[in-house]
């Protein structure tokens, strides 16, 4: 599709989005239904990245859900009400995860802190994703695990600009930090995960690409 | 310009966001056209970009789009046209009601009374037959009652209809009347409060 038909499309989405949200606040709450339906996804996975577990990010995405309707008349209309949405669900999982103190798995990176050059650890070649990757389910689960395996503050950070799609303004104003913070905790998010996928994802992890790690079949 | 590898790998979620000026693109683009490990780290971070942003990484568990729908449902307050519906019927019987009690009251009220001093006999029978003269204030038990003075403009009715042209009983003969009638009706126990305010009339 032509980039101004996706644009206008775009639009007219948001047109629509205002008219939905105008109508809830005057007394069609039906029609919230309609208004989450294409973000119910991006609620719970926003959710589940952050708490790493499906009880929970359940339990937390209807939270935000239910908070985002009782306060629809805060959301401003200058934001996107999908960013408004996931802000709610970050906030939301955060203190869930205060109040259940849940850090279960030790974070790899913790310690590190974000000014701190990262060196990428291994330097595998991995040029190409083969299209059924994310099909498989053994796949989506190292994804995931490399995931849970971030630090929470690179994971926050990397959820709503990578997975959630957030410019990195509305990365740092959802999560109450700076936008050099977001650049610095991103980069840094993206090599750790480069780090601990590419070595299997770009060779052994992939039928498609049965070439031994560090070398290239070309 | 030239960079080290090390600057390519601090700039490369840069490179990738293109949040960076034009001269470092370039002269990080010349680099990686020469440097194998710096561009492996760029086409596996692109890779992780791609993987993650794909729409179905985290799939939510089935039934998750039908129990957040129904825990909403829970807790939406009722539907405003319901309401309206609610607050239209509830009007309506109020209104209902309140124009039954005002008109019900001000048959029971009456007109405005034709003396300030007097008081509405309770005592007299509804469909007593009266008499009240044109100029007077009093419904009377009968023609002959002394404090009759007009009498030659005298008019029969029940009493409940000279209650509501705003006559009251006679101190003298409706006294006198029910005085005389309490001992056959001996549960009429409104006798007296008529006696009795007429006593106070005559003060």
């Amino acid at each position: 599709m032509p980039e101004e038909a996706i644009s206008l499309e775009n639009r007219a989405d948001r047109l629509n989005e205002e008219t939905l949200i105008r109508r809830i606040r005057d007394g069609e709450h039906e029609l919230f239904y309609e208004l989450i339906r294409p973000y119910e996804r991006r609620v719970y996975s926003t959710a589940f990245a952050i708490l790493r577990n499906e009880a929970d990010a359940e339990d937390v995405a209807q939270e935000a859900v239910l908070k985002a309707f009782k306060h629809i008349r805060q959301f401003r209309a200058e934001a996107r009400f999908s960013t408004w949405l996931i802000q709610i669900t970050v906030n939301e999982a955060r203190m869930r995860r205060r109040k259940e103190h849940v850090e279960i798995m030790q974070p790899i990176v913790d310690h590190q802190d974000d000014e701190g050059n990262y060196v990428p650890r291994d330097f595998a070649d991995w040029r190409e994703i083969p299209s059924e990757t994310l099909e498989r389910s053994e796949v989506r689960q190292k994804l995931a695990e490399a995931l849970a395996s971030l630090g929470q503050k690179y994971r926050e950070v990397f959820v709503l600009r990578d997975m959630q799609h957030l410019s990195i303004e509305e990365t740092a104003q959802a999560l109450g930090v700076s936008t050099a913070s977001v650049k610095t905790r991103l980069l840094r998010a993206r090599l750790m995960l480069r780090d601990l996928l590419a070595p299997g994802l770009g060779g052994s992890w992939s039928s498609k690409l049965s070439f031994a790690k560090g070398t290239k079949p070309w | 310009m030239v960079v080290t590898c090390e600057q390519v790998w601090h700039e490369i979620s840069n490179y990738l966001d293109g949040e960076i000026v034009s001269d470092l693109r370039a002269a990080m683009d010349e680099h990686l056209r020469g440097c194998q490990k710096c561009s492996a780290v760029l086409d596996g971070t692109r890779n992780v970009m791609g993987l993650y942003g794909e729409d179905s990484m985290f799939e939510p568990p089935q039934g998750f789009s039908q129990r957040l729908h129904k825990r909403l449902e829970q807790n939406m307050p009722r539907q405003r046209g319901t309401a309206f519906g609610w607050m239209i019927a509830v009007a309506a019987a109020l209104l209902i009601v309140g124009s039954f009690e005002l008109s019900h009251s001000s048959a029971f009220v009456g007109p405005q009374q034709r003396s300030q001093q007097a008081q509405p006999g309770t005592g007299v029978p509804p469909e007593m037959m009266v008499v009240v003269a044109e100029d007077g204030k009093l419904f009377h038990a009968g023609a002959a009652c002394p404090l009759i003075h007009d009498k030659a403009h005298l008019r029969k009715m029940t009493a409940s209809q000279a209650r509501r042209e705003g006559y009251t009983p006679c101190v003298q003969c409706m006294k006198k009347y029910l005085n005389e009638n309490a001992g056959l009706d001996a549960d009429d126990d409104d006798g007296g409060e008529v006696a009795s305010s007429g006593a106070r009339h005559s003060r």
